[in-house]
């Protein structure tokens, strides 16, 4: 029985090399799409920002200094560096605002997708691996909440309830969390067809054995795929919220609620709008981009799709370059 | 067939009961009705007076019951803010969330369609990763503040277009655009993707090998067999422009839509508007549903629902 310690060893020391080498190779891969890339460190910057925010800005966000209201940007005539994107209507400087802006942007979409994700997957397991009666019950469920008008009943509950960031998170994963379970349903049924798991029930793995080490693991990339872009989503939503007026409430940030203050000063003090929505389009867009490229690089089929058509772009190319070449030949003669 | 939409009506049945079911709960068990409609001075003898008006003071499950004999006579009483029928208020201000919904997606859908296949037709060309940056971007700027940049840019600085309401025709033309943008950015993403899965077909190949004409090929054949994805997003953008995104687009643009109806009954507290709105948004969104369902017969014979 001895010798079965050294085994273990070496399994599992090979499972950690594994992993190291798959870590290299997404680093790689990430290299490689420009695009993937270019989300990725937005978003590392974004998340730095966010958690070094007390640090970077300039000013207390919620600080009034009413004699520098409106101030315009630095790059413009009557600006000043101190206020490097100028002020707001009661004089709150507007980087710092942006830069604490991203907190709850990323707070409240990490915690809606935790939340509706884990329920979601929740149910989704079950309806799955139950099947039977737990199963049409969580579907009929999952196809009549899908049919409800989300957005309204949001704001309903939100004006009754009181907007809050708690409300607010609570709300969005209430909304959101049918398209996980639909997923993992549709996983688990595809897995549990399979012979190995099959094998598994034979030979007497526990459900939860079954659950945790063969169902699981299949769900783990489509699933990060489905979170990162509801993460998109829910960062549009909470902006729309906060600039309806029932999302995030003052004297907290949001980018939202910026444009929505800014509105009214639209004429005259542009910036108070532009910022805060380049930040959530910036944010949205690096957001989309990583999910684009995780999906491309965890679907072996769209991967070959990609690549056969960036050999197909480059033949045409090579082709269009000989076509023009012998005449060129042609004319020099 | 028939069977298969009196299926569809019982389930837009179920949902649009499960609507209610909220909204009740909300209105009246989760907040507080009569302190939300009545002033802040209100004795408690006018609280008393005002509940008893309003059948509150009697048990939930007979205000349930009354409430839903309600409902089915699209009787939600008289709004609290303009004091006549709720209803009628949101049959005036229908027609106007569905002409800008459907003009909206309609634009997206004959603006997507072409830019999706001409992506198609070169895939990993130019054109082909520009089409899918410029979705991804239009999927990223947020409707709210894409209607502010339109307005200050077209109807303030080049006043070519007007800012706000309904007036005239071309008033549509920029909340139109609003709430085109990201269902243009979607339908063209899955129009080119099913268009490619579509064009590297076996009968595609052998219909060019024929020597057909590119545009019958693509346009024709191509085309509808790739549709159904597309009709299914098609219909899914719609409910969503009906049911949500117009709230935002109309508040923008004072558009006077269910939309905009609703965020201001939410401002005056008006609660029984709102229940009338998000009824009359349930029972759309069913109909549209059903819509789209007998579209898909129409675009594939094959599924002709039994």
């Amino acid at each position: 029985m001895n010798n079965t310690e050294p085994f273990t060893e070496t399994m599992l020391a090979g499972r950690w090399r594994e992993r190291g080498q798959r870590i290299r190779e997404l680093g790689r891969e990430i290299r490689r799409d420009k695009s993937g890339l270019a989300g990725f460190i937005m978003i590392a910057l974004l998340v730095a920002m966010a958690v070094a925010a007390p640090l970077l800005a300039p000013h207390d966000p919620a600080a009034q200094d009413l004699r520098s209201r409106l101030t315009p940007p630095a790059w413009t005539e009557k600006g000043t560096p101190a206020h490097f994107l100028g002020t707001d209507h009661l004089g709150r400087d507007v980087l710092s605002r942006v830069i604490y802006g991203s907190r709850v942007s990323l707070v409240v979409g990490a915690a809606v997708v935790l939340l509706a994700g884990g329920f979601g997957v929740l149910m989704g397991l079950l309806a799955g691996y139950l099947g039977g009666r737990m199963d049409s019950f969580v579907m009929r469920w999952i196809d009549t909440q899908v049919a409800f008008p989300g957005l309204l009943l949001a704001l309903i509950i939100l004006a009754v309830v009181g907007p809050s960031m708690l409300t607010v998170i609570v709300v969005l994963a209430l909304n959101g969390w049918m398209v996980y379970g639909r997923m993992t349903r549709g996983a688990v049924l595809a897995v549990r067809q399979t012979e190995y798991v099959e094998a598994a029930e034979m030979v007497g793995c526990t459900s939860s054995r079954i659950i945790f080490r063969h169902i699981l693991p299949n769900l783990t990339s489509p699933l990060l795929t489905l979170a990162i872009l509801e993460f998109a989503r829910i960062v549009l939503a909470e902006a729309a919220l906060s600039f309806l007026g029932l999302g995030i409430q003052p004297p907290a940030t949001s980018w939202g609620l910026d444009v929505a203050n800014g509105k009214d000063y639209i004429f005259r003090a542009w910036w108070l709008v532009t910022m805060p929505g380049i930040a959530i389009s910036l944010t949205v867009l690096a957001v989309n981009l990583l999910a684009s490229w995780l999906r491309l690089i965890s679907d072996p089929q769209e991967r070959e799709k990609q690549f056969a058509r960036h050999m197909a772009a480059r033949d045409r190319r090579a082709a269009k370059r000989s076509a023009n070449a012998p005449r060129e030949k042609e004319a020099a003669v | 067939m028939g069977r298969y939409i009196l299926k569809r009506l019982w389930h837009g049945i179920i949902v649009i009961l499960g609507v209610t079911v909220i909204v009740f709960t909300v209105t009246r068990m989760i907040g507080d009705p009569v302190k939300l409609m009545l002033p802040l001075e209100a004795t408690v003898e006018q609280r008393a007076v005002f509940e008893k008006q309003l059948g509150l003071d009697r048990p939930i499950p007979i205000q349930f019951v009354e409430f839903l004999g309600d409902m089915a006579r699209f009787d939600f009483g008289d709004s609290l803010w303009q004091h006549r029928p709720a209803m009628e208020i949101v049959f005036e201000r229908m027609p106007y969330t569905l002409g800008l919904s459907f003009a909206a997606i309609g634009l997206a859908v004959l603006l997507a369609v072409p830019l999706g296949i001409v992506a198609a037709l070169r895939p990993g060309g130019v054109s082909d990763r520009s089409t899918v940056f410029f979705s991804l971007l239009g999927l990223s700027i947020p409707q709210f503040w894409l209607g502010l940049l339109l307005i200050v840019v077209f109807a303030v600085n080049l006043h070519w277009l007007p800012t706000s309401g309904a007036a005239t025709p071309t008033h549509m033309l920029l909340p139109a655009i609003t709430l085109a943008l990201p269902a243009l950015a979607r339908i063209v993403m899955i129009v080119r993707s099913s268009m490619i899965d579509e064009l590297n077909r076996q009968y595609v190949k052998t219909a060019f090998a024929k020597g057909l004409p590119v545009a019958r090929v693509v346009g024709l054949h191509a085309l509808r067999n790739a549709g159904l994805p597309v009709v299914t997003l098609v219909g899914w953008e719609l409910i969503r422009a009906v049911a949500g995104y117009s709230v935002v687009v109309e508040t923008v643009f004072a558009w006077p839509g269910l939309g905009m109806t609703a965020m201001q009954a939410i401002d005056r507290e008006d609660l029984i508007l709102l229940q009338a709105i998000v009824f009359t948004v349930a029972i759309l969104v069913v109909l549209i549903n059903i819509l789209m369902d007998a579209a898909y017969t129409v675009i594939d014979p094959r599924l002709k629902l039994s």
